[in-house]
C-alpha cells in the first residue's frame, strides 16, 4: 500500500441535499408502509398463504446480496494487492454496511411480528440456516466496521490486509448462507439446488459491482471530483464478466432441471407458460439485464460515464427481474404433493398461486434502498470516505 | 399458585386414570394394551415422552367427495373463521379432490399437517418456535414465532397458514395471533385428555370412519394394526420425512 491516496469529507451541495432528501423521504415512507402492514396485518399486501415471501423479500435479498458484493473493491485492493482500487476501498466498505442495514431493515419490518426482533436475537435454532444467517449478517457488520477502522486509523493500517481477508472470507460465507436459504428448501422444485449458493456469490459480485460503479460516479459528481477512468474501465470489464458468470449459473440451474423429466413442468412454467415470469426471465434478466449491458460494458465505444451508468442500471434491473422470478415464481408454481393426479381444493392446490405486489410492499422495499443511501450519504458527509481527486499510479 | 386452586376436572380425571391404571397393573392381570394406555394418561406435571407417537390413517376409500365434516369440525374446534379472503384465510385442514391423470380415477381426501418425524418446518425455524413434541405432534410456539414464514416455504404440504389480520372469538384451548404461523395441532388439547382429534370424531359422526387416530408405537392399537394390515403410504415419500399421517388409496 502507498499513501498516495487521500480522502475527503463531502462538502454539502444542492445536489447532496437533494439526493439525501430523496433518500430520507423514501426511508420515512418505507417506515410508514411497514407500520401500515403491521397495524392492519399482511392481508393489505399481495402476499398470501401460498406466496408467503413477496416484493419486500426481493428488495431485501437484493440489498443483502449487493452488500457483500459491494465489498469487492476493498477486497481487491487490500486482499489481492491491487492498490489501483484503494481510492474505492473506504466507500466500498461503507456501501457494504449501508446496503446490509437497508436489506435487514426491510426483512425485519416485513416479519409478522417485527416487535419480536429481540426474540430472533436471543432464541436460536442452530439447525436453521436462517439462524446462522442472523449471525453472519450481524458479524459482517462488525467485521467490516473493524476493517474500516483499520483503513481509517493510520496506526492500524498495517492490519488492513488481515482485516480485509477476514471480511472477504466472511462475505463469501454470508452469500453462501443467503443462497442456501433457498437452496435448502428441498420441498420446492424451483429452489432445492446446491448451485444456488455459488450462483448467489456470482450475483453478489455482479450486483455489488454495479452498485459500486453507480456510487463511485455519484460520489464524484456530488464531490465535484473527476471520475477515475482507469478504475472505471477495470470495473466495467469486471462487471461484464460477473454478469456473464451469473448467466452461466442460471443456465446450469435451468438446464439441470430441464434434463430431469420430473422437473420439466416447473421449467415450462418459469421459461414459457408462466405469464409474467418468462417475460421477466427472457426480457428482464436475459435481454435487458445481461445481453445489452454486457455489450455496452465490453465495447470501448460505450465507455463513457453516462453509458456506464446506463449499463449498471440495466444490470440492477436484471437483478430485480432475476430475484422476482426466483423468489416469487418459485413459490407460485404449485408443489407436486400428489404426482400423477390433477388436484383441486379450497387452498389452491395444483394451481399457480396468484400474487400481485401491493403499494405498501413496494414502498417498504424502496424504503430499504432509501435507508441504505441515506446511511451512505450521512457517512460521507461526516467522515473522509471519498477519494480526493485523481490518484497517481501507486507503487503496490 | 396452582396449589391453592382446586384441581380441574381434567386433572382429576387424569389422576384417576393414572392411579387406576397403576392399581390394575399391580394386580398383575394380563398386561394388555388397555392397561398400558391407562397407565400413561399422565398429569399435566409429567413431561410428554416418546412412548407414544400419535398419528392418523386416512382411508380414502371411505372419504366422501363433497363431505367436509372434518374441515367444519376443525374450524369449530379452533375458532377458525374466514374473513372472506380465501387466499389469506387460515385452513388447518382442507379437502383435496384428486383425479388420476391417466385413468381418471377420482379420490377425495383431507390434507393437514403430516406431523413428520423429520419436519422441515422445525429444521428451518430460526427461533425454534416450530417444534416437535416427544410424542410426535408438530406445533408452533406462538410466543416465540416471529412471523418470518420460512416454515411455510419449507413445508412440503402447504399445511401452514399465516395470520394476516386481527382475530376475534378465539378459543382458550387454541390460542392464535396476528402475525404468526399456525397449523393443525392434531388437537393436542384433546389428545392430552385421551380424546381423538375433532376431525376424527366428526368423520365418524358423519358415518364415514375414514380417519383413524391412534398411537403408531402401539402395535395392538387401532392405528398401528390398521397400518400393518392395509397398504398405506406417506405423502411425498421421496423426502423421507416419516410422516405420522398415512394414506391408503393414493
Amino acid at each position: 500500500m502507498t499513501s498516495s491516496v487521500t480522502f475527503q469529507i463531502l462538502r454539502p451541495s444542492s445536489g447532496f441535499w437533494l439526493t439525501a432528501g430523496i433518500a430520507a423521504a423514501l426511508a420515512i415512507l418505507g417506515l410508514a408502509a411497514a407500520h401500515h402492514m403491521e397495524v392492519e396485518g399482511h392481508y393489505v399486501t399481495g402476499m398470501n398463504n401460498r406466496v408467503v415471501w413477496g416484493l419486500p423479500h426481493v428488495f431485501a435479498v437484493f440489498l443483502i446480496v449487493s452488500a457483500s458484493g459491494a465489498l469487492n473493491a476493498a477486497s481487491i485492493s487490500s486482499v489481492f494487492g491491487q492498490s489501483l482500487y484503494k481510492p474505492l476501498s473506504r466507500i466500498s466498505g461503507l456501501l457494504a454496511m449501508a446496503l446490509l442495514v437497508g436489506g435487514l431493515t426491510v426483512l425485519v419490518l416485513d416479519l409478522g411480528r417485527p416487535d419480536r426482533l429481540i426474540i430472533a436475537m436471543t432464541y436460536y435454532n442452530f439447525e436453521s440456516i436462517f439462524a446462522w444467517n442472523i449471525f453472519l449478517y450481524t458479524g459482517f457488520l462488525i467485521v467490516v466496521a473493524v476493517y474500516l477502522w483499520m483503513m481509517f486509523e493510520p496506526r492500524m493500517n498495517r492490519f488492513t490486509r488481515p482485516a480485509g481477508t477476514v471480511s472477504f472470507i466472511w462475505r463469501l460465507v454470508l452469500t453462501t448462507g443467503t443462497g442456501s436459504i433457498f437452496g435448502f428448501l428441498v420441498a420446492r422444485e424451483a429452489f432445492d439446488s446446491a448451485v444456488l449458493a455459488p450462483m448467489f456469490i456470482a450475483m453478489s459480485l455482479s450486483f455489488g459491482t454495479a452498485v459500486t460503479l453507480l456510487a463511485m460516479m455519484l460520489g464524484s459528481r456530488l464531490g465535484q471530483a473527476p471520475v477515475n477512468h482507469e478504475i472505471l474501465a477495470r470495473l466495467r470489464t469486471l462487471l461484464a464478466y460477473f454478469v456473464i458468470a451469473v448467466a452461466f449459473f442460471v443456465a446450469i440451474d435451468h438446464l439441470t432441471r430441464l434434463y430431469a423429466a420430473g422437473h420439466t413442468g416447473v421449467e415450462r412454467f418459469l421459461l414459457v407458460e408462466g405469464g409474467i415470469y418468462p417475460w421477466l426471465f427472457w426480457v428482464g434478466q436475459g435481454l435487458l439485464g445481461t445481453v445489452i449491458p454486457v455489450i455496452l460494458l465490453l465495447t470501448p465505444r460505450f465507455a463513457g460515464v453516462s453509458q456506464t451508468v446506463f449499463a449498471s442500471l440495466l444490470v440492477l434491473l436484471g437483478a430485480f427481474a432475476q430475484l422476482y422470478v426466483l423468489i416469487i415464481g418459485g413459490q407460485a408454481f404449485p408443489m407436486d404433493i400428489f404426482p400423477g393426479y390433477i388436484e383441486k381444493s379450497t387452498y389452491y392446490d395444483g394451481v399457480v398461486a396468484g400474487y400481485a405486489p401491493s403499494l405498501p410492499e413496494l414502498v417498504l422495499g424502496l424504503g430499504g434502498i432509501g435507508l441504505a443511501a441515506l446511511i451512505a450519504l450521512v457517512a460521507v458527509r461526516v467522515l473522509p470516505f471519498l477519494p480526493q481527486g485523481s490518484v497517481k499510479q501507486p507503487a503496490g | 399458585m396452582s396449589q391453592s386452586q382446586p384441581p380441574s376436572s381434567a386433572t382429576t380425571r387424569r389422576r384417576f386414570f393414572t392411579q387406576a391404571g397403576a392399581g390394575v397393573a399391580l394386580l398383575a392381570l394380563a398386561p394388555g394394551v388397555r392397561l398400558a394406555e391407562l397407565a400413561v394418561a399422565a398429569s399435566d406435571d409429567e413431561p410428554v415422552t416418546d412412548a407414544h407417537r400419535w398419528g392418523l390413517w386416512v382411508d380414502t376409500s371411505r372419504c366422501a367427495s363433497g363431505c367436509d365434516a372434518c374441515v367444519s369440525a376443525c374450524n369449530d374446534e379452533h375458532g377458525l373463521t374466514g374473513m372472506g379472503r380465501p387466499e389469506t384465510d387460515a385452513q388447518w385442514i382442507r379437502k383435496v379432490d384428486l383425479k388420476d391423470e391417466t385413468t381418471g380415477r377420482e379420490v377425495s381426501l383431507p390434507l393437514m399437517c403430516q406431523h413428520c418425524e423429520e419436519p422441515p418446518c422445525v429444521d428451518v425455524c430460526p427461533t425454534g418456535a416450530s417444534f416437535r413434541r416427544e410424542d410426535g405432534i408438530v406445533l408452533v410456539d406462538k410466543h416465540i414465532c416471529i412471523g418470518c414464514r420460512y416454515c411455510m416455504m419449507a413445508c412440503p404440504f402447504h399445511a401452514r397458514s399465516f395470520i394476516h389480520e386481527d382475530l376475534s372469538g378465539q378459543k382458550t384451548h387454541s390460542p392464535r395471533g396476528k402475525g404468526v404461523v399456525e397449523s393443525c395441532t392434531l388437537c393436542v388439547h384433546r389428545v392430552d385428555e385421551n380424546r381423538a382429534p375433532a376431525c376424527v370424531d366428526a368423520c365418524a359422526d358423519a358415518g364415514h370412519h375414514a380417519l383413524v387416530f391412534g398411537d403408531l408405537n402401539d402395535a395392538q392399537g387401532p392405528l398401528a394394526s390398521a397400518l400393518a394390515r392395509e397398504e398405506t403410504d406417506e405423502l411425498r415419500s421421496d423426502l423421507k420425512l416419516n410422516t405420522a399421517v398415512r394414506y391408503s388409496g393414493v
